[in-house]
């Protein structure tokens, strides 16, 4: 096959043509590298491309395949965003802090992958420690929108949305605190899952906000995200907010039949401001799920627009928290001009984050601090309650619902970096699955001035099946997953 | 609400995180602007509503307190800015 047939496959494509022998894993593997070569000086989406450990991973999957023991990721080619934890590879949350460091062990989730054979061809770029929904947080570099080299992908997972878009390997991993899988998924054309929280095993993980973050896969389509999920869920000792359960077989889910599904659309998530391009696609999508056979109704959740504020108090608490063990002693970034311990610390934190990293430090340092503790942070997890309760409330009554993932289409780089709460909007549609804990998908939802739009689906605590069975046959009514910016 | 220089320098100190006077001015800016819109949750009555810290059922966890392999010294060092023989090396801790 034609290298750019193999970069153009699909998970689910590339393991079936890898379990008939018709092409190898090595073969599939510097298709990946070789397109990686071609397009990554525009794109930028990968800190670390691992050629070698690639191709060694590739061989001993072709040694796999011909043994009949392969899985359905077996031999296929895939990046991980640099926030989770390879054994001997460079993981740098694309901050100054973490430069260099290399880590002793796998996350859970690199270990899992690993054990089913996919193949790591590289560690990408991401918002510096998942701090940002543009990827221009990286302390290194930009990635940039393979749809129009001059937009940002989103972020936080910028780096792994474009990887996947544009062919660089077949599926990738990403992690979503607020919107950092949906987010870029949705500006890049690919499908990008944030599961129930506790559905993967956060071990490994870089730590950003412990009770908001997940991981879960980008993928070209809704099966590829099934196969995937089938490999990093289920409970894991090391992560005591996994949860103990059977984990299915979720390509079973895609069934392609949704009469009947009750689908809700919130008209909160239509929000002032919204690019009407957006907004026409979003309504479109929902006319597909009528058409399909569901039941589509109008609904009203009247906290969600207090879910940028629980968020912005939140996570950046969990923050400031998590980032306290970043002193230069043990491991990452140390001043080296200091002269005390205490000189030191105060140093190796400024020179080591960036500005995003230290605002949302300060900002959560302050919510936790004596005297506005109550003010910020309490009232904030009070409200967080109630944003929770009342999602609970609508699916009992309601299976998924149907939103925009993004206010707008992938904007220029540059447009929105000097106004922190202007980034910060990019994440208000995305923030209430986190916030509540439950499941939600982003997928290609039409197209806008030849951008990607992002149709968001959420369902209920566990409810991936019904999430997938209904991104599904959407997808399959519509084929915008099958278009591919050309590079 | 704007907060004063002195505060935010005291939030910078807690935080562990030395600022120019110029990066605790922007500082100061930003985080008086970024507040001000999370003054919309005061509208919010929250009389009587348990806070939420995580949504997973979060219990303790036990298991057998049996002897297994953990990190290797090596390991551990092996990502040291300043390391002596097995120790890390720190700055002066006393004056």
């Amino acid at each position: 096959m034609h290298s750019s047939e193999l970069t153009n496959l699909g998970v689910r494509e590339a393991g079936d043509l890898l379990r008939r022998g018709e092409v190898s894993s090595v073969e599939l593997t510097r298709a990946a590298l070789d397109r990686i070569a071609e397009v990554d000086g525009r794109t930028r989406a990968f800190v670390t491309v691992t050629d070698e450990l690639a191709l060694e991973q590739a061989r001993a999957a072709d040694a796999r395949i011909a043994e009949g023991s392969a899985t359905p990721l077996t031999g296929v080619p895939m990046a991980l965003k640099d926030n989770m934890s390879t054994r001997g590879v460079a993981t740098t949350c694309s901050s100054r802090m973490l430069d260099g460091f290399v880590p002793t062990y796998d996350a859970t989730v690199t270990g899992r992958l690993y054990a089913e054979g996919a193949v790591l061809v590289g560690k990408a770029n991401l918002d510096e420690f998942a701090m940002g929904s543009s990827t221009e947080n990286s302390a290194f570099f930009p990635t940039r929108n393979p749809w129009d080299l001059d937009r940002v992908p989103g972020g936080s997972s910028g780096g792994p949305a474009v990887a996947v878009a544009a062919g660089e390997c077949q599926f990738s991993l990403g992690s979503d605190t607020g919107g950092s899988i949906r987010q870029p998924a949705a500006l890049c054309g690919v499908v990008g899952l944030k599961p129930t929280y506790g559905l993967v095993s956060r071990y490994g993980l870089v730590a950003f906000a412990s009770s908001l973050d997940q991981i879960g896969p980008l993928t070209r389509d809704v099966t590829d995200a099934a196969l995937v999920l089938n490999a990093i869920a289920g409970h894991d000792p090391s992560d005591s907010t996994s949860i103990e359960f059977e984990v299915p077989d979720y390509t079973r889910a895609l069934s392609g039949d949704v009469r009947g599904l009750r689908v809700g659309v919130p008209r909160e998530y239509f929000v002032e401001g919204m690019d009407p391009t957006v907004e026409e696609a979003v309504h479109a999508a929902i006319g597909v799920f009528d058409d399909l056979g569901a039941e589509v109704e109008e609904i009203s959740l009247p906290h969600t627009s207090y879910s940028m504020a629980v968020y912005y108090i939140i996570a950046p608490s969990e923050a400031s928290a998590n980032l306290a063990r970043y002193d230069g002693v043990k491991y990452g970034y140390s001043a080296e001009q200091a002269d005390s311990m205490w000189d030191a610390l105060e140093k190796t934190r400024q020179e080591g984050f960036g500005d995003e990293v230290k605002r949302r430090i300060m900002l959560g340092t302050y919510a936790l601090s004596a005297g506005y503790f109550d003010a910020y942070y309490l009232k904030a997890q009070k409200v967080r309650t109630l944003i929770r309760r009342e999602l609970v409330e609508a699916f009992t009554r309601y299976d998924v619902l149907v939103t925009p993932t993004s206010p707008s289409v992938a904007f220029k780089l540059g447009d929105k970096t000097e106004d922190p709460i202007q980034m910060y909007l990019n994440d208000i549609l995305t923030q209430p699955a986190n916030i509540a804990g439950v499941p939600a998908i982003s997928l290609p939802g039409g197209m806008a001035g030849g951008l990607p739009v992002g149709l968001q689906l959420t369902a209920g605590h566990m409810g991936e099946e019904t999430l997938l069975r209904a991104a599904h046959a959407y997808e399959q009514a519509t084929g915008w997953h099958s278009l591919r910016p050309e590079l | 609400m704007r907060l004063s220089i002195e505060e935010v320098r005291h939030i910078a100190l807690l935080a562990r995180v030395a600022m120019t006077e110029a990066e605790l001015e922007r500082m100061r800016d930003e985080m008086s602007n970024i507040l001000d819109h999370f003054d919309v949750l005061q509208q919010v009555d929250t009389e009587g509503v348990e806070p939420t810290a995580h949504t997973a059922d979060v219990r303790s966890v036990m298991r057998d307190d049996e002897v297994r392999p953990s990190a290797t010294k090596e390991d551990v060092l092996s990502n040291a800015p300043r390391r002596e023989d097995d120790f890390l090396r720190v700055r002066a801790v006393l004056e």
